[in-house]
């Protein structure tokens, strides 16, 4: 498999583009592995990658029901921030940052980082006094966080609504200038690419049905291709967590809801940065495509079906048009749903489990995405090493029993809250 | 849109009720000393991919607590009760 270059574009244009190889191999499975890495998404894909490229196991595969990154990866609004105040997560999330900052050329694979800053909107002197905090806890970290008052934020985002009888009116903001978006599929591609390329197997339409077990101990899975044995079984299955999990006989904190996205049709460039509205769960951001990207809140109640209703449609589409007045009469031009792990803090699950041979990422809520390179990083590290590395050594199973939950919003052990 | 049938209001739009928790999840008795009985009432959850009985307020309706019968995959809704005459 050639390197991608400039030249590689150039060349292969001379010869009208007929000539390039696959990206990546489509093996049948081995009967047996080293590592196994259940879920073909993002997470899965990075685990694989830093296993070899990080400690030298190659050995691997992936196994993916359906196809790659056709998950939460292939589902979410991309945003990729590190502004985390909660001690567990600040400098996590910071690992990832600075993953994404090299990844493209890490991986050989344009993941189109772009790194147009986000902007978390106050509108009360109450949120701004927590912004402070928030930015505070950052920068002693290391991490670039500025504060703006209402008149800059309207300097800089002059179409938000600051009329008279506007409903939530802005403070101010709380700013990540590194924060942006990346491209969804090139992260799972360039994930693939870059781990085949070492030598791990990556085999799609292939679920695992259960496992293979030996005196209690998880010594392989079951899938709909047969079994495959392998030494260590690793979990990144994003909204299936919960499923596979009670199939190894354990219970987690854990509950799956679905998430709604949208895109509208195409504007010229409006809005060259990413805002989230702080009076409700709403975001958005402008695709290269020229789409306005929205999210907002979860469906509500449990549910393994990657599909949205209405209610939820009317509430994101309404907070636009309270946050930005001129979109009113904007179109949708598309809307789906991912189905994710909502954890009990908000908080995700990096770690081993009580199960001997089964490792667990998971929990990654609706802010999974950004986190995909140092999720990869830090469970490659817990699976090599048998125990966690720093970044993820708060991301345990048992923390709710010790009563150290990471709950970032201070919501409670409420899923659908946070 | 989920129609969930109140058996005192009938059939109504999902935007009248609000979503509780997980029903089959029991409090502990409050004179219960296992540390583990409480975790297991606060924190963890069976997450089913199916089948799932689940507490829903009819906030703009009666304000009852219902128990619903509803599959997380198909999103089918079964039966609906009121939460006090649903044995516990
Ligand atoms: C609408 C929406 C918007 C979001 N927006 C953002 C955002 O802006 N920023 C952000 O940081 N995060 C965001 N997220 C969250 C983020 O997408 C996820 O947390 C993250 O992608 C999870 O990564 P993953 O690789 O674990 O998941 P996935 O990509 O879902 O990968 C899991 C894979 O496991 C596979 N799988 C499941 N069961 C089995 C089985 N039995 N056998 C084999 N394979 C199996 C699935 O098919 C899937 O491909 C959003 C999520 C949604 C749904
Ligand atoms: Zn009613």
């Amino acid at each position: 498999m050639s390197n991608y270059s400039a030249f590689s574009i150039f060349r292969h244009a001379l010869s009208g583009n007929k000539n390039w190889s696959r990206a990546w191999r489509d093996p049948d499975p081995k009967p047996s592995y080293d590592v196994l890495i259940v879920g073909g998404g993002g997470h899965g894909l990075a685990t694989a990658y830093y296993l070899a490229k990080e400690h030298d196991i190659r050995n691997v595969a992936v196994i993916e029901k359906g196809w790659l990154g056709g998950g939460n990866t292939g589902r979410n609004t991309t945003i990729v921030r590190s502004n985390y105040m909660m001690p567990g997560n600040t400098m996590f999330y910071e690992r990832s940052m600075k993953l994404w900052e090299n990844l493209s050329q890490d991986l050989n694979f344009n993941v189109m980082l772009s790194q147009r800053g986000q902007y978390n909107l106050c509108h009360s002197p109450g949120q701004m006094d927590a912004a402070r905090r928030r930015g505070n806890v950052m920068r002693a970290n290391g991490i670039d966080a500025e504060l703006f008052d209402r008149d800059e934020v309207r300097r800089r985002l002059p179409y938000l609504d600051y009329s008279d009888n506007c409903r939530f009116p802005v403070h101010g903001a709380i700013f990540q200038s590194r924060a942006g978006t990346a491209r969804h599929d090139a992260v799972a591609w360039g994930y693939a690419r870059a781990a085949d390329k070492q030598g791990v197997d990556i085999i799609q339409q292939c679920e695992v049905v259960g496992y293979l077990w030996e005196d209690g101990k998880i010594i392989g899975v079951e899938t709909t291709k047969g079994p495959i044995r392998a030494g260590k079984v690793g979990l990144a299955v994003a909204g299936h967590t919960g499923h596979l999990a009670s199939k190894a006989g354990l219970r987690l904190p854990i509950e799956t809801h679905a998430l709604q996205a949208f895109v509208s049709e195409p504007l010229k460039p409006l809005i060259d940065t990413v805002i989230s509205f702080g009076a409700a769960h709403f975001y958005i951001s402008q695709s290269d495509k020229g789409g306005l990207v929205m999210g907002g809140d979860l469906e509500g109640y449990n549910s393994y079906a990657q599909l949205g209703g209405l209610p939820i449609v009317e509430h994101a589409l309404g907070s636009a048009k309270a946050l930005i007045p001129s979109l009113s009469r904007l179109r949708l031009l598309r809307q789906w749903a991912g189905v994710m792990d909502m954890s009990m803090d908000g908080s995700p699950i990096i770690a081993k489990t009580p199960v001997e041979g089964l490792y667990l990422n998971g929990g990654w809520c609706y802010g999974g995405f950004k986190a995909t390179p140092a999720s990869g990083w830090c469970f490659a590290w817990t699976i090599a090493k048998d125990e966690p590395h720093e970044d993820n050594c708060e991301f345990t199973l048992n923390r709710f029993e010790h009563g150290y939950q990471i709950d970032e919003k201070g919501m409670g052990p409420q899923p659908n809250a946070h | 849109m989920l129609r969930i049938k109140c058996p005192i209001c009938g059939l109504r739009d999902e935007t009248e009720f609000t979503y509780g928790a997980d029903a089959i999840v029991r409090r502990p008795d409050m004179d219960e000393t296992n540390p583990q009985d409480w975790l297991n009432y606060v924190f963890y959850r069976d997450d089913p991919k199916g089948p799932h009985k689940e507490y829903w307020h009819h906030v703009q309706g009666c304000r009852q607590w219902l128990v619903l019968e509803r599959n997380t995959l198909s999103h089918e809704i079964g039966a609906c009760r009121l939460a006090r005459e649903v044995p516990k």
